[in-house]
């Protein structure tokens, strides 16, 4: 098979998953101007749920298609039990505040996360491999590829979608968006700045659990799987603005053919790759490829 | 002169922390440790990526053994209780937060804990940066699983010991058993993670390789971040470029991941897989490791140990302590650590007349020596005595549905000299020269 | 417009005109206290302080540019930069004179950070801090892919001499743990001293409103720029000076999570009061390892609790404890 043609399927079946586990991240950022370290904790919060749940419909005999809807659940349940006690409980003690300090507290909750992971389900590993082949093999020749992976190109498409159409498109988006540009304007203006703020944490750390759980199926989930996760999407986020979803995808899209030409073409330069990026593109835009307009306030 | 000098700034020193100490508030200085108990310090992960595949399991052998020892439970000679009579008392402290923090946490075990030894570190950047720290201290050291070569090839130490072969051993065995079998090998792709140890892997395996197997071309090298967990693309480059042997020293979660994304794909009916330390992802693989895999386990371990009676009754021991789980690589080592430590504490008691040795006698005892262990004989050869060689296994996988794990078949024994360089060469130049002076070889 | 600044700033400064001596008296006085205390605790706590005060250089260099408002996350960079240029210099080119060695250290970082500094000061906020983020993680990169640095392990760095002794053994601990906290005390003397300045009141007034900063005639960019060469110094003195009490380099001082604990420390005292840096470093190292020895299991959750508390409770530092905001 033609090696551009697979370098290219890579590098997409790589992006897919990237905006996926950054979308979330983006988000966050772009209505509570919060960048969230913990996101690789929710993240690792959705895969273990994730193997919780599909076990549970393992145990109960259903068909494996209902994996699917276990794992989307799980996402939901991580969001709806996680996300007001930390919105509320404790990062709303915050706001206002330096916008790295609020960094510093997410990074204090990435560590408290850590361990109550590890307390609750413990460092053995958990697999949740049933979901990966519900899709079968799709082969180019000898190149065999699993269909799982394509699915997420569905999903991230979805995903973006949604979130895009969910903020443009519906009056409650454009509530939020209205807060994105100015709380005080908007609060003035009878919006409950604070129900905003839960719901749209609320979105950013369901989306960060449904990176989680629909990654399981193709890692064993265990101790450690946050740390990566933060870099990489901090990464993508960095590249495409801060709080634009269109810079997700494509920062997505940057890392991810980059990388998969690194793999291809120079493998000794992968490690490098993400960080060079994330770098060259900083010092031409430092706010990112999609800027968020702000005005100056003097 | 010199005398009268360290008198008079004794005696200023004492009067000036007279002062001190009755307006400053110190720190309790730890406890005050009995001459009937020897401390031991453990330092493994028990937090991040290696705490699953590494440093819980051998936290978990080193609780068991030294339960076993206070309680004179172990066979002969390691009967007698604990250490030489006193008994053992353990402090664990968790491995993972960098070399810096680790380095301040051996300080704090030898002088706040007031430890007798410490043993342990499982990553080769831990063992570099604490074995000096040991050494200017003048306290015991054993480090027990990490592999870097580099410990005993770039320094020299009275006070600190490696009681386990270093990673070298490994790859060399794998290649070792690919000739004896006749495998082919005409290309090799390899897939490390990028750090030390997976840069140190392959380039062993693929200097061995060349000795055994001069025609063969080493295709695809590929080294991807320590812990990314996503391998796609490289599982595209190794199915489109795809070689005779495809080496990878990948371990716990990313190997797990590695396994999972590559085996729906249909990787491992298009190359021979050879892992150089895989044994402790078969428990939690099962049915999903593919058969046919060739791996070791830096050791002769689990299943691959060598039949004795204290082997029947390590795997007892723990399996009674641990619902039912076999031990293997990471425990066994500390396994071999603690058992080498206890010999070594009753021959230098036996030496002072009975009291707790001294770090300095303590050192003198395991200097050269031999014992058994679960996992095969180890001999302190290497380094003036501080660096242990032991023979090693390799083995090929098969899932049995009967049974319901994976078993290894197939099994080869390496001695010791045929797989670790002999004393006075650096693992790479012994490699490079063709093995000289390797005895036994299968 | 300059003449005004000038002239509140030396009106400022005249109302406290012994200040320096005080400073300097008060640094004399701490340096002394610690080194007494250093002959009577354990070698285990002196070390720890050690490292603490290596750190908190590094955190001020964050302080003096928190004044000016902006929040480096790279100080890890320099935190290398100094421990390798160190390193390197003892073991390649024989340098082993320890001051001489934390200077080169200081004066590397500052090399490394003069072609970022006029990119970097055109920038606020969380821009600034996640530019020094990608800076810093490319230097990771480039320090784990380098095989004659030792890569992902590093290499060690033997025992340096001072005034021409080998500093080894307990006694050359002790004497290291001396040199550092001399130079600590010394660079945060003259630290306070530049705080104190024209330039250093100019850049908390820039921290305020930098528009009206710039209307009055200063240069935001060029008090960024300058602070960050200073805090590129500081790290690289602090990380020469740790480097040197740990005997080990790696390249994971360069990592965003060492970066994030500087940041830490520099929040935890505020940045208004030099000493508060110190003691914020220390505080820091006696819980992580008092965490480690008691949760060893759970000591993530330790650290992370104390983090949240601190944050939450003392959001202007420990510094706010003591002094006052200017008006």
């Amino acid at each position: 098979m033609d090696g551009l043609l697979t370098l290219l399927i890579d590098g997409l079946n790589y992006a897919s998953w990237l905006f996926i586990v950054s979308l979330g991240l983006t988000l966050v950022f772009g209505v509570l101007k919060i960048l969230n370290i913990a996101h690789g904790s929710f993240y690792a919060l959705g895969a273990y749920a994730a193997a919780s749940f599909v076990g549970w419909a393992a145990g109960m005999q259903w068909s494996p298609w209902m994996s699917l809807a276990a794992m989307l659940l799980a996402a939901v349940a991580v969001a709806a039990v996680v996300a007001p006690i930390t919105e509320r409980g404790l990062l709303r003690f915050f706001y206002g505040r330096d916008e790295v300090l609020l960094v510093l507290v997410t990074y204090a909750l990435f560590l408290v996360m850590e361990d109550v992971t590890k307390l609750i389900w413990g460092a053995n590993p958990y697999f949740v491999t049933e979901p990966y082949g519900l899709f079968g093999n799709v082969d180019f020749g000898v190149l065999s590829y699993v269909g799982y992976d394509f699915a997420l190109w569905g999903l991230a498409v979805a995903a973006g979608l949604a979130a895009w159409w969910a903020l443009n498109r519906t009056r409650q988006g454009k509530i939020v968006l209205a807060v994105i540009h100015s709380p005080e304007v908007a609060s003035s203006m009878g919006v409950r700045v604070s129900r905003v703020y839960t719901i749209a944490f609320g979105a950013g750390v369901f989306l960060a659990a449904l990176a989680g759980a629909f990654t399981a199926p193709m890692i064993s989930v265990q101790p450690g799987l946050s740390v990566s996760v933060v870099v990489l999407s901090f990464a993508v986020v960095i590249i495409g603005g801060l709080g634009s979803i269109e810079g997700a995808a494509i920062g997505a899209l940057l890392v991810g053919l980059a990388r998969s030409a690194a793999v291809h073409l120079a493998p000794a330069a992968e490690l490098f790759v993400i960080y060079a990026v994330m770098a060259g593109v900083l010092v031409f835009r430092p706010e990112g490829l999609f800027q968020r307009i702000q005005a100056r306030k003097i | 002169m010199q005398f009268q000098r360290s008198a008079s700034r004794g005696t200023f020193r004492s009067a000036l922390c007279a002062v001190a100490a009755s307006t400053a508030l110190l720190f309790a200085g730890g406890e005050v440790h009995a001459q009937e108990t020897f401390k031991i310090g453990i330092v493994a992960f028990l937090s991040g990526q290696a705490a699953e595949s590494f440093g819980i399991p051998a936290v978990n052998g080193a609780k068991v053994l030294v339960d076993a020892f206070n309680r004179s439970a172990a066979p002969a000679p390691y009967g007698q209780k604990g250490f030489g009579g006193l008994k053992i008392e353990a402090v664990y402290v968790d491995e993972a937060g960098g070399a810096t923090k680790q380095v301040q946490e051996l300080r704090a075990l030898y002088d706040r804990e007031k430890v007798d030894a410490v043993v342990g570190y499982i990553g080769s950047g831990d063992c570099l940066a604490v074995a000096p720290v040991a050494e200017e201290l003048k306290r015991f050291l054993i480090l027990h699983d990490c592999g870097t070569p580099r410990i005993f090839e770039d320094g020299k130490f009275s006070y600190v010991f490696r009681t386990a072969s270093h990673a070298t051993m490994d790859n060399v065995a794998l290649a070792r058993y690919l000739k004896a079998h006749n495998a082919k090998a005409r290309s090799i792709n390899l897939i490390n993670q990028d750090y030390a140890w997976g840069h140190d892997a392959k380039a062993d395996f693929a200097a061995a390789m060349g000795q055994f197997y001069p025609d063969a071309t080493v295709g695809q090298d590929l080294l991807p971040k320590f812990g990314a967990g996503q391998y796609g693309t490289e599982i595209s480059v190794l199915l489109s470029k795809p070689a005779d042997v495809t080496h990878t020293s990948l371990w716990g979660g990313d190997l797990q991941a590695l396994m999972l994304q590559a085996g729906p794909r249909g990787l491992f009916k298009r190359t021979q897989l050879v892992i150089s330390a895989g044994d402790h992802v078969l428990p939690v693989l099962g049915q999903r490791m593919p058969d046919g895999v060739i791996l070791g386990a830096r050791g002769a371990y689990g299943q691959m140990a060598p039949k004795s009676a204290l082997n029947d009754w390590w795997n007892d021991i723990y399996a009674k302590a641990y619902n039912g789980q076999q031990p293997l690589h990471s425990p066994y080592r500390m396994a071999q650590a603690l058992l080498g430590l206890k010999l070594a504490v009753e021959k230098a008691m036996v030496a002072n007349g009975g009291k707790k040795p001294t770090p300095e006698q303590l050192a003198a005892a395991l200097r050269g020596s031999e014992w058994d262990s679960p996992g095969g004989r180890i001999r302190m050869a290497l380094a003036d005595g501080h660096q242990a060689i032991q023979d090693t296994a390799i083995a090929r996988t098969r899932y049995d549905a009967a049974a319901k794990k994976v078993v290894l078949e197939d099994i080869m024994r390496f001695p010791a000299e045929c797989v670790n360089p002999p004393a006075g060469t650096t693992a790479e130049a012994w490699i490079k020269a063709g093995f000289p002076g390797a005895k036994n070889c299968p | 417009m300059n003449t005004i600044i000038h002239s509140t700033a030396l009106a400022r400064g005249l109302q406290g005109s012994s200040r320096p001596l005080r400073t300097l008296a008060a640094a004399a006085a701490t340096f002394t206290v610690l080194a007494v205390a250093g002959l009577c605790v354990p070698a285990w706590l002196t070390y720890l302080v050690t490292i603490a005060a290596g750190n908190a250089l590094v955190s001020l260099g964050i302080v003096a540019l928190m004044r000016g408002g902006v929040v480096s996350f790279g100080q890890g960079m320099f935190f290398a930069a100094g421990g390798y240029g160190a390193a390197l210099l003892f073991n390649q080119a024989g340098w082993t004179d320890a001051l001489a060695l934390a200077a080169a250290g200081g004066v590397l970082a500052v090399a490394l950070a003069l072609p970022f500094a006029p990119l970097l000061a055109r920038y606020r906020g969380i821009f600034f801090a996640t530019l020094t983020l990608a800076l810093s993680m490319v230097a990771y990169g480039v320090l784990m892919k380098w095989p004659e640095l030792g890569g992902s392990d590093g290499f060690t760095v033997g025992r340096p001499t001072l005034l021409g002794q080998r500093l080894d053994g307990p006694e050359g601990a002790y004497r290291l743990f001396l040199l550092t906290v001399a130079l600590a005390a010394a660079i945060g003397f003259l630290a306070r001293i530049y705080f104190a300045s024209s330039t250093g009141l100019v850049t908390l007034a820039a921290r305020d409103n930098e528009l009206r900063v710039e209307y009055l005639g200063a240069s935001v960019r060029r008090l960024i720029g300058a602070n960050f060469l200073i805090a590129a110094f500081f790290g690289g003195v602090g990380g020469a000076l740790v480097v040197l009490s740990l005997g080990h380099v790696e390249p994971a001082f360069s990592y965003w999570t060492v970066s994030g604990e500087f940041v830490f420390i520099a929040v935890l005292a505020g940045y208004r009061s030099v000493p508060a840096v110190f003691i914020a470093s220390f505080l820091l190292e006696i819980v992580r390892s008092f965490s480690s020895a008691y949760f060893p299991n759970t000591w993530q959750l330790a650290l992370g609790l104390f983090l949240l508390l601190v944050i939450r409770f003392l959001p202007q530092g420990i510094g706010s404890l003591w002094t006052r905001e200017a008006r």
